[in-house]
């Protein structure tokens, strides 16, 4: 109601002294100060923690983040859009599951982790469906489909726990690349983010979804399909989230109906942290990826430094807090300068105006 | 309330040398009204020109940066909208703001609702309460239904009621025959008067002037939010108003240029909308404008959307250059040479956060792609050109389209439009909310598009504009076309009558 | 007056008491008919089901959840959400533990009234934290979750109060019945009867509607918006609170992890309940039906020797057939509307 009155009036009468806003630059904006963040912090973490700056670091840090960072990519072109999924840890436990069950069974090891695949897709394409097609609001779709997707990981799995998943595979989950510490599982998982990140800020589509987040009008008119776009990003974030529940299952070697529970929380908040406006139309892809670190080596930092796992929760949850209230203060702050130097403006004597 | 005071009274409400700003922008420099008790004051002046945010300072939702504010003489500043209904200034927007979920009667008495012994709201004797303000008012309405679907005049009856429920000193109504049947209009007048015959003072901001002088005691014009000047309705023309509200004369505006008409582009046939419109058929040739007028909510946006393919039509055909167009499809209206300028261009027309090279390029996504990944340097280059082309202000092409002006937002949203190098450009309200400058410049660049052969249609609620651009003017009334009128035959009565008059005829 | 009347209004007032159609339109409806369809399927295979006993567990099970739920109906119905309310529970729950650990003879009505403050100090501060920095309540509310369960954590550790420790009077409130009704769960009741008539009968609480049904016209009318949400996120968080407490009576153990997932249970409860998740329709009500539904289909699954793991997934489809539900009449509502009251064209 209020916002045409802003645009009701050109520029061409603004404040003397008023300078016009310059716009920010790649290097000054919300994504880049995260990496900047994430940076001093790692920066720090390797000067004062004895033995943060080694592989064994590098290796756990980087395989404790993989399932955050996996379901991050398809989570935050949803949420640019403006839409959410809290289903995809429910996914994850489900293909955990699946891939379970089916090893149990008999089956071949990459037949059971098609198959566990294949049941991220079906979650993706059912929650998409709802969302897409009938046109139900996410949040609630998605918290439904949390309780369904879990519950079938119940049905299917139940109580009990696989574990004797062959060897070979599951230090394959595990293994490094030499002497670096770094896990062989990175190059696939850097392959999906760069694959993301080109989607998101390099593709036609990718364009589309910032315009949908904005405004849903405003994609109508340059021709977005705002329905179909929606569909592709839940199935892909089906597909996606069952990966990294076949991931969590190997590294652990274990699969349960719980694998990963909870974990759709850390990662929404790992990308609003990493700069994704929850409003939609806002965000990108490095800025996850520094989100996603920071959360992750800051816990593990912590960690080290013997402060115990209960404290990291909280601090995950500031961090978050912090993050989306900054723009606020700083918004603030630019409105009360403005409001300072109009006081002052008026206060000199102001010219005539115009009677009838 | 008493019937007392005659219009030369002192006044209960006045507004001096108002000014508001946003940011750096300045939209109101000098806001200044003052209001009678037994009148009906009415507010003239362009879009643009100050009138919503002097009602919203009136109204308690923005407080003025400077300014003299009294109420029956006494100083006032309101903090809060609570403030100004506290004052007994009750105001009715242009497009009334209800609640939905909530009951007609709740609608009315919110915050106020009625209590029994037991300090609860006694719904049954609210819903009696508003029962009898219909009465009053005389028209049914049933208080226990919900608000939602109400038709804008029924919402208007029920933000009218709210008002005499307040026993309101001052009603302040925003343009509220905008979307009115002639009817709808007449019954409105005349619970209007008898409120003024009952002592309240009537702010009435319109921009039909018929209804302005067979109304209004008094007329206050605004332009570029400043104050103009204050006319008594009997001593004063429709010309003279005009005048005043536009600093010039109407002719300046409009250069007419002669272009040369050529074969038919876009050809609208028997297309409709169920409950919506129906049976609309026209023909936009190159070179061509043509205007689609009528009142708001008459259905002339519905059947833009609906050419573009943004809503899907129940019947008829849309044919470019004799190829037909797939209903609800608006890429293949792209593809095909179709362009929309939408009305509301921040929410429909851009992507605020997004940079003026990417809004620019939106359009053109598929074109700037290889192998699916889009060729920036080539994005930028086009958005450079259109940038240029139009004298859009901005210091690089990488800049958020969110810091630009209003003026220069437009600019990017025509350029966006115009780098798909459109046959047909569709533009709603084309100087919706620009002020008188920028106008001048918008309407020479329309007539230069149709010149270069590009079929033009244009939908606009300004009649000056309508008549002054258009070939050939389309006129709507409740989703039939009611007139076709060339430009030689189109009258501003011709217009009016159309827009408004058909239905009288039938009832 | 002498506006001239003319019939361009085609809806007449209706007079007396609601009729069928207005009885369908209830939002509630679905779930309770759900609910006694459940109820009464399961009774008929298994007629236990229905014994005291058998009631008494159901209820006892469902108390917690019918306070969570109502509280939570109040935020929504304002087009906000608080996903703290496991936290809460949590931390208030092992606060009260700590409180009769180190003072067994502390009244049990002051401990009730601590538990609630603190609740109350807990959710004033989401409600505080949305209503200043304006970010919707989802994420500050994400945070706060993470927030309050580390300071769970912090201050429990690996300790656990146990029943043991309690004293016998408290641990008895989920043991007695007066009325059939185990005394924590009359509380509840109690406490839900009094939220729906502030929801439907007093002005604040239509304000919360209002709110709800559109935020800008609410501003513009003038109703005070940031107030009123903070006050809906401070009872909310009051009432997490006092389920913290009867959750240290009803349940054995209290530690760092009490009531953690539990808010999403919540929301399903209240979507489950007729609660629209973007503001403006629901009642109280029934959000306790949906609470107290979704309590029973584990004990009908229990009741009907059905598999125990099918429970999670029932609930699922349930909340997504609720959404479907009101999806599909809204539409139908629209649909009407248009042809009805549209252009005749």
């Amino acid at each position: 109601m209020s916002e045409p009155a802003t645009m009701s009036v050109d520029t061409s009468k603004a404040l003397p002294g008023a300078t016009p806003a310059r716009g920010p630059r790649w290097y000054t904006g919300r994504d880049a100060v995260m990496i900047y963040i994430l940076i001093v912090f790692l920066l720090y973490a390797m000067i004062t923690i004895p033995r943060f700056a080694s592989p064994v670091t590098t290796g756990f840090l980087i395989l404790d983040v993989i399932p955050t960072l996996l379901i991050a990519m398809p989570m935050t072109l949803i949420i640019i859009t403006g839409e959410i999924d809290l289903s995809v840890a429910s996914i994850a436990g489900l293909s955990s599951a699946t891939l379970g069950m089916m090893w149990a069974g008999g089956s071949n090891i990459w037949l059971s982790m098609a198959v566990a695949l294949v049941v991220g897709l079906l979650a993706g394409i059912f929650n998409g469906v709802l969302i897409a097609f009938v046109g139900l609001p996410s949040l609630a779709v998605t918290i439904g489909t949390l309780a369904l997707f879990r519950g079938l990981a119940l049905v299917v799995i139940g109580d009990n726990a696989v574990a004797n998943f062959p060897k070979e595979i599951t230090a394959l989950a595990s293994s490094k690349l030499g002497a670096t510490g770094i896990p062989i599982m990175l190059i696939p998982v850097l392959v999906v983010v760069v694959i993301f990140g080109l989607i998101l800020h390099q593709t036609a589509f990718g364009r589309g979804l910032y315009a949908m987040g904005y405004s849903k009008d405003a994609a109508h008119f340059v021709g977005i399909n705002v329905g179909l776009s929606k569909f592709w990003l839940y199935l892909a974030s089906g597909v996606v989230a069952a990966a990294a529940g076949i991931f969590w299952t190997l590294r652990y070697t274990s699969a349960r109906s719980d694998n990963a529970s909870g974990l759709e929380l850390t990662v929404i908040a790992a990308v609003l942290l990493g700069g994704v406006s929850i409003f939609g139309g806002k965000g990108s892809i490095p800025g996850v990826l520094a989100g996603v670190l920071l959360i992750g080596s800051l816990n593990y930092a912590l960690r080290l430094g013997r402060v115990s796992d209960v404290v990291l929760v909280s601090l995950t949850g500031l961090l978050l807090i912090a993050s989306v209230i900054a723009p606020s203060i700083s918004a603030s702050i630019t409105r009360w300068r403005h409001e300072r130097r109009l006081r002052r403006q008026l206060s000199a004597p102001a010219e005539p105006s115009v009677t009838g | 309330m008493q019937v007392s005071t005659a219009p030369d009274s002192t006044p209960v409400l006045s507004l001096t040398g108002a000014l508001k700003t946003f940011g750096p922008v300045v939209a109101l420099a000098d806001g200044t009204i003052e209001l009678r008790a037994g009148e009906i004051l009415a507010l003239c002046g362009e879009n643009g020109a100050g009138k919503s945010t002097l009602v919203k300072i009136l109204a308690g939702v923005h407080s003025p940066d400077a300014g003299q504010f009294t109420v029956e003489g006494n100083q006032c500043s309101f903090k809060s909208v609570a403030d100004s209904k506290a004052m007994g200034i009750s105001v009715i927007y242009q497009e009334p703001t209800l609640f939905p979920d909530l009951s007609v009667a709740e609608n009315i008495f919110i915050g106020r609702q009625p209590k029994n012994r037991l300090g609860l709201i006694d719904h049954a004797l609210m819903r009696r309460n508003a029962a009898a303000l219909f009465v009053r008012l005389g028209v049914p309405m049933d208080p226990a239904r919900s608000a939602e679907g109400l038709s804008i005049a029924d919402q208007q009856l029920i933000e009218i009621a709210k008002a005499i429920s307040l026993d309101a000193k001052v009603l302040v109504m925003d343009e509220p025959t905008a979307a009115l049947s002639g009817s709808e209009v007449r019954r409105l007048f005349g619970v209007a008067r008898s409120l003024r015959d009952a002592g309240a003072a009537i702010l009435f901001i319109s921009h039909r002037f018929d209804e302005v002088f067979e109304l209004c005691d008094r007329i206050t014009v605004m332009r570029d939010g400043r104050y103009i000047g204050t006319h008594l309705t009997a001593t004063v023309s429709v010309e003279d108003i005009v005048r005043d509200m536009v600093g010039r004369d109407i002719d300046a505006l409009y250069p007419r240029t002669e272009t040369v008409i050529g074969e038919v582009v876009l050809s609208v046939d028997k297309l409709s909308r169920k409950g919506v419109f129906s049976n609309i058929s026209f023909e936009v040739r190159a070179g061509e404008i043509v205007a689609l007028a009528g009142l708001v909510g008459a259905g002339r946006t519905e059947v833009a959307r609906a050419i573009f393919g943004i809503d899907k039509s129940t019947s008829g055909h849309v044919t470019v250059h004799n190829t037909a167009l797939p209903v609800g499809n608006p890429r293949a209206a792209i593809a095909a040479g179709i362009g929309f300028v939408p009305e509301d261009r921040r929410k429909q027309g851009l992507v605020m956060d997004l940079s003026v090279a990417r809004n620019t390029a939106l359009t053109l996504r598929h074109k700037f792609s290889r192998f699916g990944l889009i060729n920036s340097r080539a994005e930028k280059q086009t958005a450079a050109t259109w940038s240029r082309k139009l004298q859009v202000k901005t210091s690089s092409m990488d800049q958020p389209v969110s810091t630009l002006s209003g003026g220069n937002q437009q600019k990017v949203v025509l350029a966006k439009w115009l780098a798909t190098e459109p046959q047909v450009l569709i533009i709603d309200e084309p100087t919706r909310g620009i002020d008188v400058g920028t106008k001048a410049e918008v309407h020479r660049l329309i007539n230069e598009l149709a010149g270069h052969g590009m079929a033009i249609l244009m939908i606009s609620s300004e009649l000056p504009e309508v008549l002054g651009m258009a070939d050939t003017v389309l006129v709507m009334h409740e989703g039939l076309i009611t007139a076709r009128l060339d430009r030689d035959s189109a009258s501003p009565e011709a217009v009016m009558h159309a827009a408004t008059g058909s239905k009288e005829k039938n009832s | 007056m002498s506006a001239p009347a003319i019939g361009t209004l085609n809806n007449s007032p209706k007079q007396g008491g609601k009729s069928a159609s207005a009885w369908l339109k209830l939002r509630e409806l679905p779930v309770t008919v759900a609910l006694v369809v459940l109820v009464v399927v399961t009774a008929v295979i298994n007629p236990l089901f229905l014994s005291p006993q058998g009631m008494k567990d159901l209820l006892l099970n469902a108390t917690i959840m019918m306070l969570l739920a109502a509280g939570q109906t109040m935020v929504i119905v304002t087009r906000n959400i608080d996903l703290s309310v496991g936290s809460i529970l949590g931390l208030v729950a092992f606060g009260t533990g700590s409180i009769f650990a180190a003072n067994p003879n502390m009244p049990i009505v002051l401990v009730v009234l601590i538990g609630m403050v603190f609740g109350a100090v807990l959710g004033s501060l989401n409600g505080l934290l949305t209503v200043w920095a304006k970010v919707p309540s989802l994420v500050i509310t994400l945070g706060t979750l993470y927030v309050f369960r580390g300071l769970n954590n912090a201050w429990a550790g690996p300790k656990q109060h146990f029943a043991g420790d309690r004293p016998q009077a408290f641990g008895n409130l989920s043991v007695n019945t007066v009325l059939g009704m185990p005394i924590i769960t009359l509380v509840a009741v109690i406490v839900v009867i009094i939220l729906a008539i502030f929801m439907i009968g007093s002005r604040p609480g239509r304000d919360l509607y209002a709110i709800g049904s559109d935020p800008e016209a609410a501003k513009l009318f003038g109703i005070n918006v940031s107030r009123r949400v903070f006050t809906a996120f401070l009872i909310n968080g009051a009432l997490a609170g006092l389920a913290g407490v009867l959750y240290a009576s009803r349940f054995n153990a209290v530690g760092a992890t009490t009531g953690s997932g539990l808010e999403l249970d919540v929301v399903a409860a209240a979507v489950v309940g007729g609660v629209a998740i973007f503001g403006g329709s629901g009642t109280v009500i029934g959000a306790t039906i949906g609470a107290i539904l979704l309590n029973t289909i584990t004990s009908s699954l229990t009741a009907l020797r059905v598999d125990k793991f099918w429970q999670q997934a029932i609930v699922g489809v349930l909340i997504i057939t609720a959404i479907l539900i009101d999806r599909l009449a809204s539409l139908r509502h629209a649909k009407n509307l248009r042809e009805k009251e549209g252009r005749n064209v």
